[in-house]
């Protein structure tokens, strides 16, 4: 890994959109063999810096060096055939082509009568065993296998390309824990061929899994350049916010651990709530000023049970009891008007609506509660704006700017400002802090917490454990779509506690004390263990 | 519970396809094939209910008949896999054949005179893929307004039936050659229209499914985004299709004309919308991505014979020949949302 000369160098890296300086005086250097992490809050810059990189965006001031001559690319074209290959969050591959035609896009090869379909797939095949993927099918259609390997589908296009330079930003945000650990092979092993790697990660485990050097970004600022070994976790979080550690660390230890009187109405409660082929039925009782964890696996039915009690989605079965009434929330607009409020998992295609501003987003759900008939007024939107763009920190906080370009955890404020809007009694939160930064993320956890002290009752599904942990005073733990167990959260209750009664499946773990046993559950799983 | 988890069906040698893996239906091809069961089947339904169907002549003769329909349904399936799509193309057969048929009286060579009718069919497809692609412009918008243009013009140049003279040579490209000499007048006969059909077929299957370029079209069709951001000549690419859609438009128109021998402003009002038919009856899918050109062939059959099959039965009055089209048209789209809802599911 002794790099001598950088393959790409920027400096001084400075660009300007309208009112906004989005990058100043930034400097960064990749060496070949080497993987590089670019660290950064939400709206640090990360993202402009690639895009300045690839030649999306013009820079105004600055030289951006490859291999050691200066270079302007056109466009992420330009910058690919020079060797620099980007995989983006979203897999940007096609769905309706074949695996094998989708690492060869653009370099299939070619004989006297066209392309050699069979020659292509076998390059294909080639480029795939070279990232260790030796036993996926080229001919396969990619809609048939797994987003994690998709993305390394869309990495194998970058070897076919014989990239020098590959930029990874966010891989690994919708991964698992095994499927990252396959992504960081294939890293390692490019790195080990010599290729530069730019990896943007939200989560700072991986990053120093697998990072050799680390840049960091704050408010377009380039704030070091460090080893990653010489840097320490703490110091590296107070660089990325500019605040102390102690503050993260202080956060959500404000949870509450008093238990209910007994006695007190829940607000909402549901008994054998469940639909075929989404969620066994299931009981869940939330309390005012409760945060219920829903904690599980990603396709536990964590996200589906969420959907029920909403009405995203029509339950089959169950008896749903609202504020002490019964009531039949089969449809959003019933959930709406039953006070229940719900932030959906994929952010880009349920959540908001990129070429609607800020404002028009924040407004939407206040909205549809109302009907289009009576149209909120100018200065009733102002309002809402200034209290929710200020109480949650959304930056920047101009309510005229199209959504879509706000980084990640500043959408997902405005859509946390769009239920609170609505002045919900209960809050279903699905994966709010996925994909965002330990900035955001903490903004983020504070508002639910506070909320739930001013007595909102508040679902929280997240796929990160101590994040559930950290907030929930009651976790609904669900595995394999139905209720595996519950547990009421204490001092000695940790992330661990609850992959033990995952891994266990419902069986006793240790230390947990179930809330509410579920019998059948529990005799089932007696006889698999 | 057991820890092992199964693959779900390791595949085989990736390199060795079985055959019969790869003729078995897929969801993508499943559109298709149901066209060419349809087609099938109205063969042999026309055969047993009206006879003389399942025979040379016959059949010649739906060749003949809709070359022009089966080269303007090969330029929009470019379009329409790309998720555009193209409205101009009726109204370009009408200003190509009145300009050319004028020119040809004229005098102008006739060689001449066919180029020019093609080329005029690039420019407006030219027109309309600059529209799109740099002026933001939406595919059926722009089209739209080429639509209009073309026909605009036509009724500039003339409102009556301009004849082409007898002796015309374009009028040879629809010269009637036996190829084989059947009983009485049962014979396999083709044109050189149809000739021209049949390489137009074939020059966009190798197109399509043999060049970077067909890839790409594919691509798009996927995700846009995705495949600028795959670096594929996006932009070029997008130009090309509507180009190539406006071309055949032309070329369609020459061999309309030579056939007919008789141009006017009417001529081709609705044709693009039988094409888009034809292509989705084919099994393209209108939001692109997915389809086969010979799939298009396919359907410009069903709908040729559809007619065929209408005047032979003689008590369905020919009014109702478009509630019959659209009534196969929905069949098929239903399909097709049956099978794109299945895929989600996978």
């Amino acid at each position: 890994m002794a790099a001598t000369e950088p393959i790409v160098e920027m400096t001084d890296i400075s660009i300007e959109f309208p009112g906004v300086k989005a990058l100043q005086n930034v400097q960064l250097r990749l060496y070949p063999g080497e993987v590089h992490t670019l660290m950064g809050e939400n709206g640090a810059g990360k993202s402009t810096l690639i895009k300045a990189l690839t030649g999306v965006y013009k820079i105004d001031s600055g030289s951006i060096l490859v291999s050691g001559g200066p270079r302007q690319f056109s466009g992420t074209a330009d910058a690919q055939s020079a060797g620099i290959s980007t995989v983006y969050q979203e897999v940007n591959l096609c769905d309706n082509l074949t695996v094998g035609e989708n690492v060869m896009l653009g370099n299939e090869i070619r004989g006297a009568f066209g392309i050699n379909w069979k020659k292509t797939h076998e390059a294909a095949h080639e480029a795939l065993v070279g990232l260790g993927l030796g036993d996926l099918d080229p001919r396969q259609p990619l809609s048939s296998i797994s987003l994690a390997l998709q993305q390394l589908v869309a990495i194998s296009r970058a070897m076919v390309a014989k990239s020098k330079v590959l930029i990874l930003d966010e891989p690994t945000s919708s991964l698992d824990a095994n499927e990252v650990e396959g992504l960081f092979t294939v890293m390692r092993r490019l790195r080990d061929q010599g290729v530069a790697i730019l990896f943007v990660s939200h989560f700072l485990d991986q990053v120093y899994a697998i990072s050799d050097r680390l840049t960091v970004l704050r408010n377009g600022e380039f704030v070091g350049e460090h080893l990653t070994r010489d840097l320490g976790r703490s110091q590296l979080i107070s660089l990325m916010i500019g605040k102390d550690f102690d503050t993260l660390a202080s956060l959500g230890s404000n949870r509450r651990r008093d238990a209910r009187e007994s006695g007190e109405q829940p607000f909402y409660s549901a008994t054998d709530l469940g639909r075929k082929g989404s969620i066994e039925p299931v009981d869940i009782a939330v309390y005012p000023g409760e945060v219920v964890g829903l904690a599980g696996l990603l396709g536990s039915g964590r996200t589906e049970l969420g959907r029920l009690m909403y009405g995203a989605d029509r339950p089959d079965t169950g008896e749903v009891t609202i504020g002490g009434k019964s009531a039949e929330v089969h449809s959003p607009v019933a959930g709406l008007a039953t006070r229940i409020a719900f932030s959906t998992e994929n952010r880009r295609d349920e959540g908001i609506v990129g070429d609607l501003t800020v404002r028009e987003n924040l407004i939407l759900a206040v909205q549809a509660r109302r009907g289009w008939a009576r149209p909120l007024s100018k200065r009733e939107q102002k309002e809402l704006c200034d209290k929710y763009l200020v109480e949650l920190n959304v930056r920047p906080s101009d309510p005229e700017r199209p959504i879509k370009n706000l980084s990640g955890g500043n959408q997902q404020k405005v859509l946390l400002g769009r239920w609170l809007a609505t002045k919900p009694e209960l809050l279903i939160l699905d994966e709010p802090t996925r994909g965002i930064d330990i900035g955001a993320k903490a903004e983020i956890q504070e508002a639910i917490a506070t909320l739930a002290e001013d007595g909102m009752s508040v679902v929280f599904i997240s796929s990160e454990l101590e994040e559930v942990v950290r907030l929930s005073e009651r976790i609904v733990v669900l595995k394999d779509h139905r209720k595996i167990g519950e547990i009421i959260n204490g001092p000695d209750i940790t992330a661990d506690t609850i992959v033990d009664l995952i891994a266990s499946d419902g069986a006793e773990a240790q230390g947990v004390e179930a809330f509410e046993p579920e019998p059948a559950a529990f005799a089932a799983e007696g006889s698999t263990n | 519970m057991t820890s092992v988890i199964e693959r779900p069906s390791a595949p085989q040698s990736p390199h060795t396809p079985s055959l019969a893996s790869r003729l078995k239906p897929n969801l993508e091809t499943l559109p298709t094939l149901a066209a060419i069961v349809i087609f099938v089947g109205m063969i042999i339904y026309g055969e047993i209910a009206y006879g003389r169907i399942l025979q040379f002549s016959t059949l010649s003769n739906l060749f003949i008949n809709n070359a022009y329909l089966i080269i303007l349904a090969v330029g929009l399936t470019f379009v329409i896999l790309t998720g555009g799509v193209d409205l101009s193309v009726g109204a370009i057969i009408a200003i190509s054949s009145l300009v050319g048929v004028m020119l040809a009286n004229a005098g102008w060579n006739p060689f001449v005179v066919i180029v020019l009718m093609i080329l005029i069919g690039s420019a407006f497809g030219a027109a309309s893929g600059i529209l799109i692609q740099y002026f933001n412009v939406q595919p059926f918008i722009a089209t739209l307004a080429m639509m209009f243009l073309a026909r605009g013009l036509a009724s500039m140049l003339s409102t009556t039936p301009e004849r082409l003279a007898d002796d015309s040579p374009i009028r040879t490209l629809s010269t009637e050659v036996k190829v084989i000499d059947g009983p009485k007048i049962n014979d396999l006969v083709t044109t050189p229209n149809v000739i021209i059909a049949a390489v137009v077929v074939i020059v966009a299957f190798y197109i399509l499914h043999k060049t970077r370029f067909g890839r790409t079209v594919y691509a798009i069709g996927g995700s846009e985004q995705s495949a600028t951001l795959m670096g594929l000549p996006v932009v070029r690419t997008k130009l090309a299709i509507y180009i190539i859609s406006g071309t055949l438009a032309g070329l369609a128109a020459v061999v309309y004309t030579s056939k007919l021998g008789i141009a006017q402003n009417i001529t081709g009002v609705g044709w693009e919308l039988d094409a888009i038919a034809a292509v989705i009856i084919g099994g393209t899918l209108l939001t692109g991505g997915a389809g086969f050109v010979l799939g298009s062939v396919i359907g410009a059959l069903v709908l040729g014979l559809m007619n065929v099959l209408i005047t032979r039965d003689g008590s369905i009055p020919p009014e109702a020949t478009t509630i019959i089209t659209g009534a196969i048209l929905l069949v098929f789209v239903l399909l097709q949302r049956l099978v794109v809802s299945r895929k989600r599911k996978t």
